[in-house]
């Protein structure tokens, strides 16, 4: 098991690098620099040049992806040109919003995930099957963006069950009763808009893994030892079924990046992915760039966490 | 003196295909005694499998008729709470598949444990030491340690041998090996074989062993049923049934083919396969498209088993036809002095 998790660790070392490097020369080759949004066009060019030169602008593409890395290795990511803050403080706040954006997202697309995708797996060819199975097509075909706008739509604007924006009423005391249940309020609308979309494919993965290993046979030895048909189905068909389940944990996790994308802007809410595509617009390249790098470590991050729960739980790997 | 624990009557076990129901055990009869090894050979397809299963209701999806007497009632379409009291205790099933026959999640100790705890062993501290000792009858070597692994760190024989050890463990009266060498090694076919050989000279068990093997049944079995298209074709002791063969489907599987008269002397072979079940003839006889060399005069119009000697069953009257070269029309050797 640590021979595994050391050797899958040390793979997601060059991962790492590569995605520095891309995320490095993606930046390069943006149109402009981190001059140009920032500068009043009259200034005179030479002031510029003197500022590129004193900035290392010039300097080459090696020696400014070394100081960008010994920067981040530091913490130091950059100023945001648009917030006039260093970046990292930035993200920071983003970061713990989008977190607990992604947390209920997690929870809520298995507590939708789990119930369906068993009910749907062990009867199979139910009316209650054909019903969620109905419902996962429609989650699949429906983009997540209009799928979410029409919830807000529907419960924040029309109903007005939900707020429309923002991550916390004002004037709350971060800390006491009343500022945690409003962050929950405002986390609700959106994270439910995202789960239920996000779900159906772990519905389906879920479905058809029990449908699967029902027809396995050691089903039939299970059958044969005269084990009765909870037994069957706790002791043998749900237990695993629900190991890929786990594993797919972490990949679950880098699905959550993109959708958090669509989610956090259609919702007004103050996370990373919202800071995301504004920093683009504003062409705030020092938090693009530090964004895609975070992004790049996450996935990588989930892909790893995924092999090593599927280490942990399938003693097919874990002996390896 | 035999006396019968299972006695079959008349199974009709038919799968639905599209819209319909097809048999494939149709009219199958037979009988095991107590230690007895009922061998029942047959080619891939002819419903070896589909009669195994019948017998402990296995089929998730088939239509069961007919009688299975086991100990005494008929358990043919048994509700499932009162078959599980039997499948597991009474009667036990040996897997063609080792490899797929064992939850790869579950270690050795627990699968075996399992079957002991579904019918009343409660105490896991005994549970655990008849499992060592099952693995030990079975002939696994450190049991202590393979009672902590999962199937896939054992090879295909040991894994067999774990299902074994599952298949008995609470000493059925009857045990069903359903080709249970097919998927082994050849030098391990015969160790399998002669550890379940032993466990029925020991218990006293009633053994049905599905293969498709003669060489494996000349050796193990004590009667013999071949069974073709879902029929018994013949059935007898096994000395009877090497010694004198009648159905031609018998002696096609013993690699000896009739000729048709005693003209020709040419040989004919035994053409195609086993059809697929929604194309069996219902009506006639279903061999009788393989053997296009004999005349249709000779075939019988609804072929039944016959008793030609004591035990000794075949089913149609058409052997009479065939010419034997060192065998008179009953099928009898020529003696030569
Ligand atoms: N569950 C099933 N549904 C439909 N047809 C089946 C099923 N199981 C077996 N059959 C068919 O029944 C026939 C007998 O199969 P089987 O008993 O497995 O043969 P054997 O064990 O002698 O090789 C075959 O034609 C097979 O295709
Ligand atoms: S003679 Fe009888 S057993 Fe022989 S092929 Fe014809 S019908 Fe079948
Ligand atoms: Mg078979």
């Amino acid at each position: 098991m640590w021979k595994f998790s050391i050797r899958r660790i040390m793979i997601m070392i060059p991962q790492v690098i590569l995605l520095s490097i891309i995320v490095f020369m993606l930046a390069k080759m943006m149109p402009g620099d981190a001059l140009t949004g920032l500068i009043d066009p009259n200034v005179d060019p030479n002031t510029i040049a003197e500022k590129r030169e004193e900035l290392g602008l010039n300097d080459p593409w090696y020696e400014q992806y070394t100081r960008w890395v010994a920067g981040v290795f530091t913490g130091d990511l950059g100023q945001s040109f648009h917030f006039k803050m260093p970046v990292s403080e930035l993200v920071w706040q983003r970061i713990v919003n989008s977190f607990w954006l992604s947390l209920l997202t997690l929870v809520l697309t298995y507590l939708i995930a789990i119930p369906l995708g068993i009910t749907s797996g062990r009867y199979n060819d139910s009316w209650a099957d054909r019903l969620i199975t109905g419902y996962t097509y429609i989650g699949f075909a429906a983009p997540l963006f209009i799928f979410a706008l029409v919830m807000l739509w529907i419960f924040g604007f029309h109903l007005g069950w939900f707020p429309t924006g923002g991550s916390v009423k004002p004037g709350l005391t971060p800390g006491t009763f009343e500022y945690v249940m409003s962050k929950l309020y405002h986390m609700l609308l959106p994270a439910l808009s995202m789960a239920l979309i996000t779900t159906v494919s772990t519905v389906q993965y879920l479905r058809s893994e029990i449908i699967d290993t029902k027809q396995k046979d050691f089903i039939l030895t299970a059958r044969a030892k005269g084990a009765s048909e909870s037994r069957v189905y706790n002791r043998h068909i749900l237990r695993n079924s629900l190991l890929p389940i786990a594993a797919f944990f972490g990949y679950e996790i880098t699905g959550l990046i993109g959708g958090s994308i669509f989610i956090e802007n259609i919702f007004g809410y103050p996370g990373m992915g919202q800071l995301f595509l504004n920093s683009i617009l504003l062409r705030d390249y020092s938090v693009v760039t530090s964004l895609v790098l975070l992004f790049g470590i996450l996935t990588i991050l989930g892909t790893l966490l995924s092999d090593i729960i599927l280490s942990l739980v399938d003693p097919r790997i874990r002996i390896k | 003196m035999s006396e019968p624990i299972l006695k079959i009557d008349n199974l009709r076990t038919s799968f639905r295909i599209k819209d319909d129901y097809y048999p494939a055990v149709d009219g199958v009869s037979l009988t095991v005694n107590k230690n007895e090894l009922l061998a029942i050979v047959g080619e891939s397809g002819c419903g070896k499998s589909a009669l195994a299963f019948s017998i402990m209701n296995l089929h998730s999806r088939a239509k069961i008729e007919g009688n299975i007497d086991f100990k005494g009632q008929n358990i043919a379409n048994l509700p499932t709470s009162k078959l599980n009291k039997l499948r597991g205790k009474d009667m036990g099933m040996i897997f063609q598949d080792p490899l797929t026959a064992l939850n790869p999640l579950m270690i050795i100790g627990e699968q075996i444990g399992e079957i002991l705890l579904i019918h009343g062993t409660n105490s896991a501290e005994k549970r655990k030491e008849r499992v060592l000792e099952l693995l030990n009858k079975v002939g696994i070597p450190r049991p202590e340690h393979v009672f902590n692994q999962f199937p896939h760190e054992l090879s295909g024989g040991m894994r067999q041998r774990v299902v074994i050890a599952m298949a008995i463990a609470n000493n059925p009266e009857l045990l069903i090996a359903d080709e249970p060498t097919t998927s082994l090694d050849v030098t391990i076919q015969s160790q399998i074989l002669d550890l379940i050989k032993e466990l029925k000279e020991e218990s006293g068990a009633g053994v049905i062993l599905i293969t498709h093997d003669l060489g494996v049944v000349a050796e193990m079995a004590d009667r013999v049923a071949v069974m073709y298209a879902g029929q018994i074709v013949e059935i007898a002791d096994v000395y009877t049934l090497f010694e004198n063969p009648l159905h031609p489907y018998t002696r096609s599987l013993l690699n000896s083919v009739p000729t048709a008269n005693e003209e020709q002397s040419t040989l004919h072979v035994i053409q195609g396969v086993v059809p697929a079940l929604q194309n069996l003839p219902r009506e006639g006889c279903r061999f009788g498209a393989r053997i296009p060399w004999i005349a249709d005069s000779a075939h019988e119009k609804n072929p039944q088993l016959h008793e030609v000697s004591p035990g000794h069953f075949v089913r149609c009257t058409c052997y009479k036809d065939f010419h034997f070269p060192d065998r008179d029309k009953e099928g009898n050797r020529h003696v030569v002095s």
